[in-house]
Order: structure tokens, then C-alpha cells, then sequence
């Protein structure tokens, strides 16, 4: 189980937390003018690197933030945490 | 030693030393046989003592295997302890502790120990070598035939069917270092750690501290070294923020610094104390961890290195030195690591006859070789026990000249002890995902590079000698809990221990020819099936793993996997570490699941919810339905009415007609409410519903449709504008949860510019719908100082604020069940208050409490959809709502509505469906096809959703369900087929709406 630092509460237990999804699939900005391709590309297609990873998880079970993290899904290495619009750098 | 002899009480028992306590024996069966033990004794070690040597079984072959070990590797000893409930088999007899009334019994053997039928198998042996199944058994009639039968002739001991009548709990905890291993390097670090001030759990697997301490006759500073042992354990439990944890054994190793660990709270008793749990499972948290946990020792695979009477040699001076037991009278020790000669002068010094000391390595001096020498023990050099005599128990074993110049001779003896050198316990290292490496010099894996926070330190890292592991783990102690933070002193000397010099260990692991050497003893896998895959090209230790089954019993190959590799890295020419090894996973020992499932057993498992007038519908008849977690009255039975199919059937009938033609009261808190409040509330709700929200008036409610992003519907409600920047929004039961983690995804990600706020409130309010014809008689008569409740002031879709039994309430003119109806909102507890008042004004009109049945054919006869039809692959336009998407805004979803697939004219969309003949049940779940009667695989056209079995108001059954074409197909039958129970039912396609299609009922 991992532990993840929530910008509000501190390092929390990933318990509390529930997976939120992809964190670098932005919605457009302007719906009316997305095209069929752009609504295609944030509903559908995600990567799937080997290696760091910038995810959303819900601090459900706790202060109900969203939050921003960077996790290497081959070690489950929690690489860095901040708020949704955070940019998280690999610090390596 | 023959069979006979076991009659004699503790006739192994040394008559001093030990740990045990001999003023108090226990007394225990095993087979049915009774034997006494003292406290302080293992199972094993309580055997071993009573001259019981045959203990169990073999997996594959059924060859009779005695007590290997003593301690937690132990590939053989597995039994079945208790019984009825607390049954538990596979138990490793030497770990679990003598109690007084223990109940062994041996497994995998029929019709007893002594004479087991299956050991046929061991004759045939040449034939079930390694993949020997699979070759075998994959032809007529197949794999799945032949595994029952093979799976109960091998196998392990039985489970038990009965409840299991104990508890088992749960914790957590959070400390700087965790030391894993109370031996002397795990107590070395936790001392200068805990001296630190730091929090401190030290976790030991046995009933005690010492570690291999226990089992060896070690000085510190010319003292017996317990006493040393002694003398931390009483400093450790002076250090308030030092916690020991004996009797418990880490298992896992998870991600950032987790340690899993299970707590044996009881099972060295009868049974748990009241209210006491037989285990508990810990989750720790540590900043630091110091794996203390030390090593294993393996054997030698020789021929018929098996039979009870073969055993490790650190085990065999376990048992005369921690537990007085002699495991044997004569004895051969062989060991190509000088472990043998220590072993050789404890036994000697036990009364054991010890005919030889065989060393596989060339002649070479050390001072442990020199002390036996001294003590007059014949040692040979450059040889090895080469092959076993005796079935039941040892009687003698060959030994033989590695260089060829002598004959093997035969030596008499019941006891051989072997060692093969010893690995560094690094299970839990790797668990952590640190990296291994291999040293020639020990012959054995150490522990890399560590990925977390962790170290490991003494015989887990290949130390050996005490005063090395004492200052490695001093060390290790103070550099964890400097590096969390804590200020540490000057490092403590390190006491003096006898240190004679050590000739290095030498690689040796299978000797001779013969087909009965043994690498893994739990699976029965052999030299010969090592070089079989290897000849088959099963080359890759996984493959190797896999093929063999080598090290995939209970005890994970502790004591076998490295043999198996290195023999395998020998017959491919390449060393050891280019073979590599497997990786460890956890549990380090088997955990029992109970364990894992804690108190979340039975009524525990998930929460109960009830609604604030549970107890009202308790009290009135109401049968109760699951929910999800919600308890809801499924139907309500009139006093002295049985429960059963036909009163059920007539309360529904009679619940729906009342409905229909007076007026009912349904309990519906269960649905989600969700309050958003801020100036872009509604700017919030218009982005998140499919229809337009920004025209809704205050005091006005509307129905909306949520969708996901991909364009399916997510969600269905009605939202009331209480206030210019105030809204209540209601969801379904089932979504009330995610619709609110929708919406703060929105607010926090998406859309953070809102200013806007939401919160749950589900639970902060009692609802119920009054509905029915005469619903607003019933609430005109309700309502405190005649608030006024007529059509002009409360139309439909109006809300209004008023008073009931002086409870202020909120009350909404929706429906569900298309009558005329009220949703009444009242402050959680007072809910029951003002259920009461309509009750009882709802008397002179017939009222009638209705349950979750009625609720679902007046729905269903309206065409309402519930998550029946909205089950997350239905679009705005499948469920014949397509007219309601605004095209004037964009929502969520709406960039997906015109995906090509949602827009395929061949998709199915709702309709209803009436059977053909009048009368036959259209069960929900079945599926509509053209010709029922078609050749297989048929295509489908749809589905059937929902199901009214009984429809009293149009009076035969009606269904709901999803058609290709939809209503294009209105009036064509179709065929609803129901393979699994052998339904065909001829259907006819209709509107999905059965009555008031123009809804005046509602609006009247």
C-alpha cells in the first residue's frame, strides 16, 4: 500500500484514497469548438508508460481533495504530490 | 529405532538444560496417542523427545518424512492441529507450541501413518517424475478428469467446513524503526535504537527472544550469551517507546515501508481467552527497517536424504541444546561448512554417540575441526553420506570417498545431521524489491541494493560470527534512528564472544546417482527432475519453478530453491548468478485468511443502513429487502399475514392499487441529496445535466439527466432551486456516492473557476413520497395552519416550505409512480414524526404504506427508468430521452453524442414488451431474438430490463427492455428466451409508457 502526501493532510495510507485516473488528459478547454477527434483522444486514449506516471487519486475518505501525483507504476514509487494544477516534475 | 520404542514417556528427554520447564508437563495426542511434553516444547521437539520420528507423509510419493527442521523452514513436519472448527492443517510441528490437550493429527496418509496405501506411488516413482500429469493425463477425456482424482491422492491435509468460532482483528501502528528478528542482531539494533528515544517494535517470530542464541551453547563475556538476551529484553521494556512483539511474524514487505505482520495471540493456548482474538494482523508503518532476520540452513541432496531421522544440523542442535531433546542416539553428521564439528561436540556433549563427522571439503584446519579433534570425534575429509538405509527411520547411512580411493562403507546410525551451509533469510529484502547478490564465499545470496528505507544486518546479510552480528547491528540500530531524526550516543562496546576460526564453507549440493535425492522435500522434487527440465529446456528458473513445482509448497523452498537453481546452473554450465534465482513473495509463512479478514465477518462485513423509520416499517408488517447497504421495506404483510409467494403477491397488488386509486406513502431517504450552494451553482448544474438548468426558477424543481464524458448516462434526479444560489439535488440510491465525487472532480480539476460549493446531505434528511389521487387531501389535512397546498400554489414541479406535526418540512411536487404526488423532506430524526402525521391524516383516505415491489411496477407502468435501464451502455436517445439533450449548451458528454456507434439505427432502445398470450411472467434478464429456435450462436436483438411479474393496474404482466429499431418495432412479437431456466416467451413490442401516457394523473 502506498503512502500519498496530500497537499491538505499530510501522508496519508492509499486506503483513504480512491484512484481518479490519468492526470495528463486535460478536457478541452473550449467544448464547442473540440473536435470529434479531440472529444475521441480525452474520453479514450491513454498511455501506458513504464515508468513515472502523473495520476489523480480522491482523497475520498478524507478531505475529499483531488490530488496530483507522480508514481512510478513499475516500483509504485510516489515520486512527488501537489494539488491538480501542480506541475510535478520527475525529480531525477 | 523401532516402532515400538515410542512407548517409553520422554525417553529422548535429556535429564537437564533446555529451555523447557519440567515441573510442568503437558499432556497431548497425536494420532490419537497420548504424550507428554513440557512447557517450552514444540510440537516437534515434544515428539522428537516421546522417540516419535514419523510424523507425516510426502506430497507425491507418500513416503513417510519425519521432523526436518526447527523452526519455521520446515518442508515436512506439516500436520493438522485441533479440531471441528479451530481445525487447521499444514501446521508446521515445529512452530507451534505445546499446550496442554493438543490434538495432532498426521496427514496425507491412509489407512495409517504407519502403513499408507499411496506409497505405491514411490514404487511407481520412476514413472511421476517432474510434468509426468501433464504428459500423461491431457488426453481422452482430458486434464480436468484425471485432476480430481490425482489432487486426492497427493494433496496436504484437510480443511474444516465449520465456522471458525474465533475472532481476529486488526492494527495498525506507526513507528521510526522496526527491527524484524529478536535474535542477537535484531536485539543489538533495537537497543541503541530504542536508547535513541525512537519508537521502536521489534517483531519475533517465536515466543521469546535469543534467536539462533536459544539453540547454541554461546558465551558473552564468559557468560552463558542469554544472559545477555536477558539483560537487553529487561532494558528494551524499560524504554517506554519500545514495543516487542513476540509470537508474531512479518510476512510482507509492501510498498513504502509497510510491514504486514501476524500476531499468534492464541494459538498456544486450548482456545482465546473471552474477547481475546486468536490473532491479530498488524500494519506497520515504519520510517526505518533493520531486517534482523537471519538464515536458513539448507541440506545436502543425497540418496533417501529424506527419511525421518535426516534432519538440518543446526536443527538437531536446537533440540539438544533449547528443547533436551536427543534426536538420536548415533549419530553422522555431514556438512561441508564447519557447522558439523559444532554440531558434532553439541550432540557429543548431549550423550549422543556421534560416529563421524563427514566433510565433503579437501583436508584443510580450523579451530572448531581442532576442538574436535580434541574431544576425540572421528572426522573424514573430502567425503559424503551418499545414501540413506531404513523406510520408517534411519538405520544406517554410506559414507563415501569424493576422490574414489576407498569403498563406501556403511556406517549404523539413527541420526544423520546434515548441513549444506546456510542462506541469508532474505525474503523480505526482496519483497521490498531490493536486488540480491551472490557470494562464492558463502555460497549463498546477500542482500543488495535496498529499494526502501531498510537494511539488513547479521546473518540476514551473511555475518556469521556473534560478535560481528552484535556490532553490525548496534550499528544498524543507530543509523536508523539517526536517519529518523533522533540523536544517538557513542556506539556500545561490543561483548566478547568465543570466536574460534572458521574454514569457509564449501558449494555442495547433491552427491551420487541414486533417483531418491532430494531437493525440495515438501514437493517431492528430485536431482533427477532438475536435470529433466534442464534436458526438456525448461533452463530458466521460473520455467524451472513451474515444470518441478520446485519451491511452490507452503514453506516457499526455504530450505530447497538454492540447491535446485545450482543444480540447474550446473547442468547449464553457466554460474549461479547468471542462473538467477525466483522471487520471493509474501507471505513469508502461511497466514491464515481469517487473519486478513479481521472483524469484517458476517453482519460486519459491510455497514447496515437504515433509514430514520425503520422501525415504524418493523413495526408494520414490512418484509425488508438489501439495497445496497440500505435496508428498505420491500412489502408490507398485514398482521397474522404469512410471509410466502402469495401474500407477497397480494400485498404488492393491494400496495399498487392503493396507489393507484387512493393514496400511499413510500419511504424514499435512501435517495442521494447533494446541496450546492454558490453564485455558480446553477452555471454548475447547467454544464453538468444533459437538459438546460439555467431558465429553473426558484421554488422549482426539474428533472435532469447527467451523462459521463463518453456520452452514456450516468445518473437521473430532480434538482429544486430552494434559493438564487441554493439548490438540493437528488440521485439515485445507487449513484448517490459518485455523482458527488463527479461533481467535486468538476468543481477542484475541471472547472475550478466556479465558485461553487457541494456537500452530501443524504443523511441529514428523512424523505417519503405521498402518492395517489387523493395525495393532496391527505396533505391539505396534514399540513399546520392550513398552509395552502392547491394546484395554483404547489403545481406540479413546485416546492414549497411548510409545517407538519410542527416539524418543518420541505415538500416537492414530483413523481415516480405518475400519480399525483408529494415528496416530503424532513430533518433526519424527526422523520418518523412526520411519517406518523401522514399516517394518520391519510386514515379516512384509505392510506397504505407501499415498499420497493409497488414502487417498481407503478414505475414500470409509467415507463420509468431506473439503473435497470440506466446500466452504463445506454445513451440519452436509447432510453427514448434523446429530445431532452439541450442543443443550445455544452454539457458533459455532449461531445460524444454523435459518435457513430450511438447514432447506429440498429442500436436497441427502449420499449415495452406485453407477452403474446396475455398471461405469461417476463422474467428481467432475458434475451429478445428473432426466432427462438435458430441455429447457435443467434443474434440478439435486446434485452429485457425490468420485469413486472403482475400489473394491477393494465392486468397482465409487462416488461420494459431494449430492441434493436426500438419503437419502429411496435406491435411486432419478438421471442424473450431464458436459456439457463428453459424459457421461450413469445413478446410483443409496445410503448414503454402503460398508463397515462399524458400524464394528467400527475399534473391533476
Amino acid at each position: 500500500m502506498i503512502l500519498i502526501t496530500c497537499p491538505h493532510c499530510g501522508p496519508r495510507d492509499q486506503d483513504e484514497f480512491s484512484y481518479a485516473g490519468d492526470a495528463t488528459k486535460t478536457r478541452p478547454a473550449d467544448p464547442a469548438s473540440a473536435t470529434a477527434a479531440e472529444w475521441h483522444s480525452y474520453v479514450y486514449l491513454r498511455d501506458n508508460p513504464a515508468g513515472p506516471h502523473l495520476e489523480f487519486w480522491h482523497h475520498i475518505h478524507g478531505c475529499r481533495r483531488f490530488v496530483k501525483v507522480l508514481r512510478d507504476v513499475t516500483t509504485h514509487e510516489v515520486l512527488a504530490c501537489g494539488g491538480p494544477d501542480d506541475p510535478l516534475e520527475t525529480p531525477r | 529405532m523401532i516402532l515400538g520404542r515410542i512407548k517409553d514417556v520422554n525417553a529422548c528427554r535429556l535429564p537437564t538444560g533446555g529451555e523447557i520447564d519440567r515441573r510442568r508437563a503437558l499432556s497431548f495426542t497425536f494420532d490419537g496417542r497420548s504424550y507428554t511434553g513440557y512447557q517450552g516444547d514444540t510440537l516437534a521437539s515434544a515428539l522428537l523427545a516421546n522417540g516419535v520420528t514419523l510424523v507425516g507423509r510426502s506430497f507425491k510419493y507418500h513416503r513417510p518424512r519425519g521432523i526436518f527442521s526447527a523452526g519455521p523452514e520446515e518442508p515436512n513436519a506439516l500436520v493438522e492441529l485441533r479440531r471441528g472448527g479451530r481445525l487447521e492443517p499444514n501446521t508446521r510441528a515445529t512452530m507451534a507450541e505445546l499446550f496442554h490437550g493438543l490434538e495432532a493429527t498426521s496427514q496425507n496418509r491412509w489407512p495409517s501413518l504407519a502403513f499408507d496405501a499411496m506409497e505405491l506411488n514411490d514404487l511407481a516413482g520412476r514413472f511421476l517424475v517432474a510434468g509426468f500429469y501433464y504428459k500423461t493425463f491431457m488426453g481422452f477425456p482430458g486434464w480436468h478428469f484425471y485432476e480430481k482424482r490425482i489432487r486426492a491422492a497427493a494433496g496436504m491435509g484437510r480443511g474444516t467446513n465449520e465456522p471458525d468460532p474465533d475472532s481476529y482483528e486488526r492494527m495498525s501502528a506507526h513507528c521510526d524503526v522496526l527491527v524484524v528478528g529478536g535474535g542477537p542482531s535484531g536485539l543489538a539494533a533495537a537497543l541503541t535504537a530504542g536508547r535513541s528515544g525512537a519508537r521502536v517494535i521489534l517483531v519475533e517470530e517465536t515466543n521469546g527472544l535469543g534467536g539462533r542464541l536459544r539453540s547454541e551453547r554461546e558465551t558473552l563475556d564468559s557468560a552463558p550469551a542469554m544472559r545477555w538476551v536477558e539483560s537487553v529484553r529487561a532494558e528494551l521494556e524499560s524504554l517506554p517507546e519500545v514495543r516487542i512483539l513476540s509470537r508474531t511474524t512479518a510476512f510482507g514487505y509492501y510498498d513504502d515501508n509497510l510491514i504486514g505482520a501476524v500476531e499468534r495471540v492464541a494459538d498456544h493456548i486450548v482456545a482465546p481467552a473471552p474477547h481475546v482474538p486468536r490473532q491479530r494482523l498488524w500494519h506497520v508503518r515504519a520510517a526505518r527497517v533493520v531486517l534482523a532476520t537471519g538464515a536458513i540452513e539448507r541440506h545436502i541432496a543425497f540418496t533417501n536424504n529424506d527419511r525421518p531421522g535426516v534432519m538440518l544440523a543446526g536443527a538437531a542442535r536446537s533440540y539438544v541444546n533449547r528443547f533436551a531433546v536427543r534426536p538420536g542416539r548415533r549419530a553422522v553428521v555431514v556438512a561441508n561448512n564447519d557447522d558439523g564439528y559444532r554440531t558434532a561436540l553439541d550432540l557429543k556433549a548431549a550423550g549422543v554417540d556421534v560416529i563421524q563427522v563427514v566433510d565433503p571439503r579437501p583436508p584443510g584446519t580450523s579451530d572448531w575441526r581442532a576442538r574436535c579433534d580434541a574431544a576425540g570425534v572421528e572426522t573424514v575429509d573430502h567425503a559424503a553420506v551418499t545414501k540413506v538405509h531404513g523406510r520408517l527411520a534411519v538405520i544406517g547411512c554410506e559414507v563415501t570417498r569424493l576422490d574414489g580411493s576407498a569403498r563406501s562403507h556403511f556406517e549404523p546410525c539413527d541420526l544423520v545431521a546434515v548441513s549444506g551451509g546456510w542462506s541469508p533469510a532474505v525474503h523480505l529484502h526482496t519483497h521490498a524489491l531490493g536486488g540480491i547478490e551472490w557470494n562464492d564465499g558463502l555460497a549463498a545470496f546477500v542482500p543488495g541494493m535496498a529499494r526502501q528505507a531498510h537494511v539488513s544486518v547479521g546473518a540476514a546479510r551473511g555475518i556469521y560470527g556473534l560478535s560481528d552480528c552484535l556490532t553490525d547491528g548496534f550499528k544498524a540500530g543507530t543509523d536508523a534512528a539517526a536517519s529518523a531524526g533522533f540523536a544517538t550516543g557513542a556506539l556500545p562496546d561490543t561483548p566478547t564472544a568465543d570466536a574460534p576460526a572458521e574454514r569457509p564453507v564449501r558449494a555442495f549440493w547433491s552427491v551420487g546417482t541414486g533417483k531418491r535425492r532430494f531437493v525440495d522435500l515438501q514437493d517431492d522434487v528430485t536431482v533427477d527432475d532438475i536435470a529433466l527440465a534442464h534436458r526438456e529446456g525448461f533452463v530458466s528458473v521460473e520455467h524451472l519453478k513451474r515444470y518441478t513445482t520446485l519451491g511452490m509448497g507452503t514453506d516457499q523452498g526455504k530450505t530447497s530453491n538454492i540447491i535446485g537453481h545450482a543444480l540447474m546452473a550446473e547442468a547449464r554450465g553457466e554460474p549461479i548468478p547468471q542462473v538467477g534465482t525466483t522471487r520471493f513473495r509474501p507471505p513469508y509463512t502461511p497466514v491464515a485468511m481469517g487473519t486478513f479478514a479481521g472483524g469484517d465477518r458476517r453482519r460486519h462485513h459491510t455497514p447496515v443502513r437504515r433509514s430514520a423509520m425503520h422501525d415504524w416499517h418493523a413495526d408494520h408488517g414490512a418484509v425488508f429487502v438489501e439495497a445496497g447497504h440500505w435496508l428498505r421495506p420491500q412489502y408490507y404483510l398485514a398482521p397474522d399475514e404469512p410471509d410466502g409467494k402469495a401474500s407477497m403477491d397480494a400485498a404488492i397488488t393491494r400496495e399498487v392499487q392503493s396507489v393507484r386509486n387512493a393514496v400511499g406513502l413510500v419511504d424514499v431517504s435512501t435517495l442521494g441529496k447533494i446541496d450546492i450552494q454558490g453564485p455558480d451553482a446553477g452555471e454548475l448544474l447547467n454544464r453538468l445535466y444533459a437538459n438546460g438548468f439555467k431558465t429553473l426558477a426558484i421554488g422549482k424543481a426539474r428533472y435532469g439527466l447527467m451523462l459521463r464524458e463518453d456520452g452514456i448516462v450516468h445518473d437521473d434526479g430532480t434538482t429544486t432551486r430552494l434559493a438564487e444560489n441554493h439548490y438540493l439535488m437528488t440521485t439515485t440510491t445507487a449513484h448517490a456516492g459518485d455523482v458527488l465525487a463527479q461533481i467535486e472532480w468538476y468543481l477542484q480539476v475541471v472547472w475550478p473557476d466556479l465558485k461553487a460549493h457541494a456537500c452530501s446531505v443524504t443523511e441529514q434528511w428523512s424523505a417519503m413520497a405521498l402518492a395517489g389521487p387523493k395525495a393532496r387531501a391527505v396533505l391539505a389535512d396534514a399540513v399546520d395552519d392550513g398552509t395552502d397546498v392547491s394546484d395554483a400554489t404547489l403545481p406540479f414541479m413546485g416546492v414549497t416550505a411548510a409545517r407538519i406535526a410542527d416539524v418543518p418540512v420541505r415538500i416537492f411536487r414530483i413523481s415516480f409512480s405518475g400519480e399525483l404526488s408529494y415528496e416530503v423532506n424532513a430533518p433526519a430524526d424527526w422523520g418518523p414524526r412526520v411519517w406518523g402525521a401522514l399516517m394518520a391524516s391519510g386514515q379516512p383516505y384509505g392510506i397504505r404504506p407501499y415498499g420497493t415491489e409497488a414502487m417498481g411496477i407503478l414505475r414500470i407502468e409509467k415507463g420509468h427508468v431506473t439503473h435497470a435501464e440506466l446500466d452504463g451502455r445506454v445513451t440519452l436517445d436509447d432510453a427514448g430521452m434523446g429530445r431532452m439533450a439541450s442543443t443550445k449548451k455544452c454539457f458533459v458528454g455532449s461531445g460524444m453524442l454523435n459518435k457513430p456507434a450511438y447514432v447506429n439505427p440498429a442500436r436497441p432502445k427502449l420499449v415495452g414488451l406485453v407477452p403474446a398470450d396475455g398471461r405469461t411472467r417476463i422474467p428481467a434478464g432475458s434475451i429478445l431474438v428473432e426466432d427462438p429456435d435458430a441455429a447457435l450462436p443467434m443474434d440478439k436483438l435486446g434485452h429485457v430490463s425490468s420485469s413486472a411479474y403482475l400489473s394491477p393496474t393494465v392486468g397482465h404482466p409487462i416488461a420494459l427492455g431494449f430492441v434493436s429499431g426500438g419503437l419502429a418495432r411496435k406491435g411486432e412479437t419478438v421471442w424473450a428466451v431464458f436459456p439457463l431456466r428453459g424459457l421461450k416467451i413469445q413478446v410483443r413490442v409496445t410503448e414503454p409508457v402503460f398508463v397515462d401516457p399524458e400524464g394528467e394523473r400527475l399534473r391533476g
